[in-house]
């Protein structure tokens, strides 16, 4: 699972079934230090993340179809979790 | 699931027989500011609604299979959906 930010949505009419009904958000992929590395995703979202949320990603189409319960969906991005916080230990207690 | 832009069709000549109904798209990916990012691909459409300069998401490997339908294709990439609009919210407004 990866850590990242959700920055945007993706508004769109045509597409597969399974996107019916569910929100597309861009999250931009943070680094250990809480800031955008430059790569992002679009990811699925079920659980109501929404603008400037911290976040938890599932990036593996197997748990993703197992979260939409559906075993034919072509998504390979979920949201998993919301996230508060992270703490992260600084390198001279490592 | 990425962005990318339909930069043009790829109409084959000879083709194995699991791939002849599949559309094919050539496809730019892009970064989440719509600029080109990484090399062009070739995309099977699930949508059979994509068209050069339209800009769609795309997935992968065997997920890009099951975006077509039917699903067990011989494919590595798939367009899912067309893109209307990328909202993106500049920092100020997400506090």
């Amino acid at each position: 699972m990866i850590l990242a930010r959700i920055t945007g949505s993706v508004v769109s009419t045509i597409h597969h079934p399974i996107v019916q009904g569910r929100k597309l958000l861009v999250a931009e992929r943070l680094d250990a230090s809480g800031n955008p590395t430059g790569g992002y995703l679009i990811a699925m979202d079920t659980i109501g993340a929404g603008f400037g949320e911290t976040v938890l990603i599932l990036d593996e189409g197997n748990g993703a179809r197992q979260i939409l319960g559906d075993p034919n969906a072509p998504v390979r991005s979920i949201v998993v979790g919301i996230v508060d916080a992270v703490d992260v230990e600084t390198e001279g207690r490592l | 699931m990425l962005l990318g832009r339909v930069i043009g069709t790829v109409v084959p000549a000879v083709l194995v027989d699991e791939l002849t109904a599949t559309p094919l798209l050539w496809v730019q990916p892009l970064d989440r500011d719509g600029r080109a990012e990484g090399d062009p691909l070739v995309c099977a459409d699930g949508t059979r609604m994509a068209g050069p300069g339209q800009m769609i998401y795309w997935v992968a490997s065997r997920e890009a299979a099951l975006a077509l339908d039917p699903w067990f294709v011989p494919i590595d990439d798939a367009v899912v959906g067309l893109v209307d609009e990328v909202k993106i919210d500049s920092p100020e407004d997400s506090s």
